[in-house]
């Protein structure tokens, strides 16, 4: 029967589409709903177009501050944000194209349209009811959301959210970002490199508050080098939006500030997708937060093979978690019992310049668990690759157990801090120890030795400073 | 090929084992985890289980021999499997691994599934642990080799230590379900450079504990009941409330920080059971029950006794909501040197909790009901709550425990004492 599926999936997003993947892989046939494009919120309006424009803006910044020493003569650099923003666009497109080729690749069937969950393991889709007969995952996602509380409503022209952002034909004079984490950081570099004056607006201490403070204050010094205004710790007492131009009153530190811009991006908090999907009515409930309430072990539903996802399913809301959900959740229902999914080795990375990657515990963290520990450090400044580059910034941070050498957290700000973080991840999952860390041998020159003599430096035992 | 089995070393100091009986018979098939066979150790008849599962094809080894660790006793492979000569007379020992005879197992392993523990030849002692596992069971004296594990390829990690019991049963090492990791290294109190001292046990102490133990069980508990006036608490409580913090601070973690505070004063009452010493801590880390979907989990709230009340109020909040989420992690519920059980809220009087080893106390903590009392040479209505304290009578005697209590009831009546 045509509508008859042992999987279905309700969402095409990472989360979603590479549970079905793994579905097929492990012989189920399987089915995904989607009502926009096929990659989500990631593919489309998130992860990927914002690295092809990160790109454009570290290129712009290479050029400004460096082409000249580096003996490169440009003349006077032009940006153009529209152009900027049409490769991000068919960046995104080839990328959606892959999902859609890697479903068909795999013979799993697309029902395009909203789904709404029945009861019986049921999702009907229009007027059609499709029927799953070993589970229905939920992998519906997030969306923007602006703060209606403060004034702050998106209007899609002066208060605008990425979706918006990501599609402007050019940067507009002046940018209030407000919200200091990944994604208002990483809009605040590309606006920042393509000309806009950009102040970012974070109410807790500091930006990137997830973050070690070491990070996050790297990250700052960096950002104001550039002249990013940056007021952390930062209450929006009153917003007045005008037809062109809004105007914040803000109270940083005691003081009353004043921060007039075209446009203000909200990039504060998330909305999730749980809305006319019939949840209620087929027994799934939610958390207080909003989530899809789920077994941690299982991500099964309160609703019996009903299994949820990806950012609906609960924090950290990050593709690559969603991922590892959804090859659970299949491998699960395969009857592959798999292994639990390690939430404290989660990568965190924020792609502006410099980046920003970590995992495991921040050094407050630690501390606050009252774990015996000593923090190792090097700094790029002292590494030869990075001054081969001419990209200093930043450090790498390692927090180590004193008593086993565990690797507690580990955290890097500078170039590449994205692509490195995963030799800490391997071993944090593997149970490395800073030894072991040591113990690899590390090519020379290379960024990744300072995190070889990050760990030694937690052992007291740094050799290049 | 077959998996041999050796005879393991199921006590720290056996060098070698006495095969009292066979459990299995030849032919038998046999699952992980099942006794394959009796074997007498230094120190006790002990179990011998299966760490791979299929027919024990050979007994190598008859019941009343006695064999050195780590010697091939068995073999355990498909049925009708071939045994290879060199491991069927019990010879393999040392020698050259036999190539294998017959074919593997017929059913492949899962994708990802937990495969069955290390298949390794016998005579080899190779056992595949994470680097981190290997330094834990090192100091905790573990044997790896008696550690089923659950990662890539039965690859032990760090959550299958949390399991397993310490191979010496001296050895300093935390009970069963205590902590793995180092608890907190900050000094609790000025003066105090150390989280806690541990105490030598008295013959005197040797004694109580050797008889309660035998009278009533191993963990020989007693309980101590009294009254506490709650009028002041409720008026300070509400005077927090009327001042308008953030955090609604309850009537339990007022409980919490009297309790935390008063246990600074009677650190014999702060206290694990180790065996064959006394954890005094120097750290109040405060165990609070509960309940869950199916079940009931003990968040710690670390260092109660130097946190604010809204501290600890904001704490137990997110603690309480994320054990109902199952979203805690393993530290986040192991470590606490006292803890708190509290069903007041469900309308029980009085009631006695059950002790959290190796905790020496905890404290059931009754609802707040308005009774006529003597109060001030008349009879008035109070709001009055009962707390009873289980003790375990090796860490903690009769008037020990009475004198905390009284210093608690002190503190509820007074709460001033609290900010002292």
């Amino acid at each position: 029967m045509a509508n008859q599926f042992d999987v279905i999936i309700v969402g095409g997003g990472p989360a979603g589409y590479v549970c079905a993947i793994r579905c097929v892989q492990l012989g189920l046939t399987t089915a995904v709903v989607e009502r926009d494009k096929l990659g989500g919120v990631c593919v489309n309006i998130g992860c990927i177009p914002t690295k092809a424009l990160l790109h454009s803006a570290y290129v712009a910044n290479v050029i400004r501050h460096d082409a000249k020493e580096l003996g490169l003569t440009t003349g006077e650099l032009k940006t153009d944000y529209g152009t900027a923003m049409r490769r991000s666009r068919k960046v995104s497109e080839q990328n959606s194209k892959g999902v859609e080729f890697l479903m068909k690749k795999h013979k799993i069937t697309v029902i395009r349209g909203a789904g709404k969950l029945l009861a019986g393991k049921r999702v009907q889709v229009g007027s059609d009811v499709h029927t799953a007969g070993k589970a229905v995952v939920l992998a519906t996602g997030s969306r923007v959301k602006g703060l209606p509380q403060i004034g702050l409503e998106l209007n899609k022209t002066t208060v605008i959210s990425s979706d918006e952002a990501l599609f402007l034909e050019q940067a507009p004079g002046s940018l209030a970002i407000v919200g200091g984490g990944a994604v208002g950081s990483e809009f605040a570099d590309i606006f920042n490199a393509f000309g806009s004056k950009v102040t970012l607006i974070e109410v807790l201490p500091r930006i990137l508050p997830v973050e070690d403070a070491e990070s996050s204050d790297a990250l700052t010094k960096s950002f104001k080098k550039r002249g990013i205004v940056v007021h952390s710790g930062a209450n929006i007492t009153r917003a007045t939006v005008g037809k062109d131009r809004v105007t914040l009153e803000v109270e940083v530190g005691g003081k009353a500030e004043k921060v007039e811009a075209e446009r203000v991006l909200m990039a504060a908090g998330r909305a999730l997708n749980t809305e006319d999907m019939g949840l209620a009515e087929a027994g799934v409930q939610l958390t207080d937060r909003g989530f899809v309430k789920v077994n941690p072990a299982t991500l099964e539903t309160t609703s019996l093979g009903v299994y949820s996802i990806g950012d609906v399913a609960g924090p950290p809301m990050l593709a690559h978690k969603g991922y590892r959900e959804g090859v659970h959740v299949a491998e699960l229902v395969a009857g592959h019992p798999p292994r639990p999914i390690d939430y404290t080795n989660v990568p965190s990375v924020t792609y502006c310049h410099p980046e920003v990657a970590s995992v495991g515990l921040t050094e407050e963290q630690a501390k606050e668990q009252g774990l015996a520990i000593q923090v190792g450090r090097f700094p790029f400044s002292a590494n030869g690759r990075a001054r081969t580059s001419n990209e200093t910034e930043g450090l790498v941070k390692i927090i180590r157990d004193t008593r086993y050498g565990e690797i507690v957290g580990a955290h890097i700000v500078g170039s590449h801090a994205s692509e490195m973080i995963h030799e800490l991840v391997v071993a944090r999952t593997n149970e490395y120890t800073v030894e072991e860390v040591d113990l690899a041998i590390h090519a020379h020159p290379t960024l990744s030795e300072a995190i070889a003599e990050a760990a030694l430096d937690s052992m007291g035992r740094v050799i290049h400073i | 090929m077959a998996t041999q089995v050796v005879m393991e070393a199921l006590s720290p100091t056996m060098e070698e084992g006495r095969l009292v009986e066979w459990k299995k018979q030849e032919g038998d098939p046999v699952a992980v985890g099942d006794v394959l066979a009796e074997v007498e150790t230094d120190k006790a008849v002990m179990e011998l289980v299966a760490r791979v599962s299929g027919v024990l094809l050979r007994q190598t080894v008859p019941a009343g021999q006695t064999v050195p660790v780590s010697s091939p006793i068995a073999l355990i492979g498909q049925p009708g499997e071939a045994v290879p000569a060199a491991q069927g007379n019990g010879a393999g020992a040392g020698a050259p691994a036999p190539t294998a005879t017959a074919k593997p197992a017929a059913t492949p392993a899962p994708p990802s599934g937990p495969a069955a523990p290390a298949q390794e030849p016998a005579g080899t002692t190779r056992v595949k642990a994470s680097p981190l596992a290997r330094k834990i069971a090192q100091e905790r004296g573990l044997d790896l080799r008696a550690i089923p594990g659950s990662g890539p390829e039965g690859r032990i990690v760090l959550r299958d230590l949390e399991a397993a019991r310490p191979a010496r049963p001296g050895a300093a090492a935390p009970a069963p379900g205590a902590a793995l990791r180092p608890i907190a290294a900050v000094p609790a109190r000025p003066g105090a450079t150390q989280p806690f001292a541990d105490a030598p046990l008295s013959q005197m102490r040797k004694t109580i504990a050797r008889r309660l133990v035998q009278s009533i069980g191993p963990v020989p508990t007693f309980y101590l009941t009294t009254e506490v006036d709650m009028e002041r608490v409720s008026e300070a409580r509400e005077a927090m409330l009327a001042a308008g913090s953030e955090v609604k601070v309850s009537f339990n973690d007022i409980i919490i920080k009297a309790v935390a505070t008063a246990l600074r004063e009677h650190p014999a009452c702060n206290a694990w059971w180790q065996d064959d010493h006394i954890r005094y801590w120097n750290e109040v880390h405060i165990g609070m029950a509960v309940a869950i979907e199916d079940g009931l989990i003990t968040p710690v709230i670390r260092h109660a006794d130097r946190k604010t009340l809204r501290e600890i109020g904001a704490e137990a909040r997110d603690l309480a909501g994320r054990a109902r989420d199952r979203r805690l992690a393993a530290e986040e519920y192991t470590g606490a040197t006292f803890s708190i059980s509290n069903l007041g809220m469900l309308d029980i009087d009085e009631f006695t909790a059950v002790i959290n080893p190796p905790e020496a106390g905890i404290l059931a903590v009754g609802r707040i009901v308005r009774k006529p009392v003597e109060h001030g040479g008349a009879i008035v209505l109070r709001g009055r709550m009962r707390l009873t304290m289980s003790c375990d009578h090796r860490v903690i005697d009769g008037a020990t425990g009475a004198r905390f209590l009284q210093t608690l009831k002190g503190m509820l009546e007074n709460p001033l004492a609290l900010v002292w």
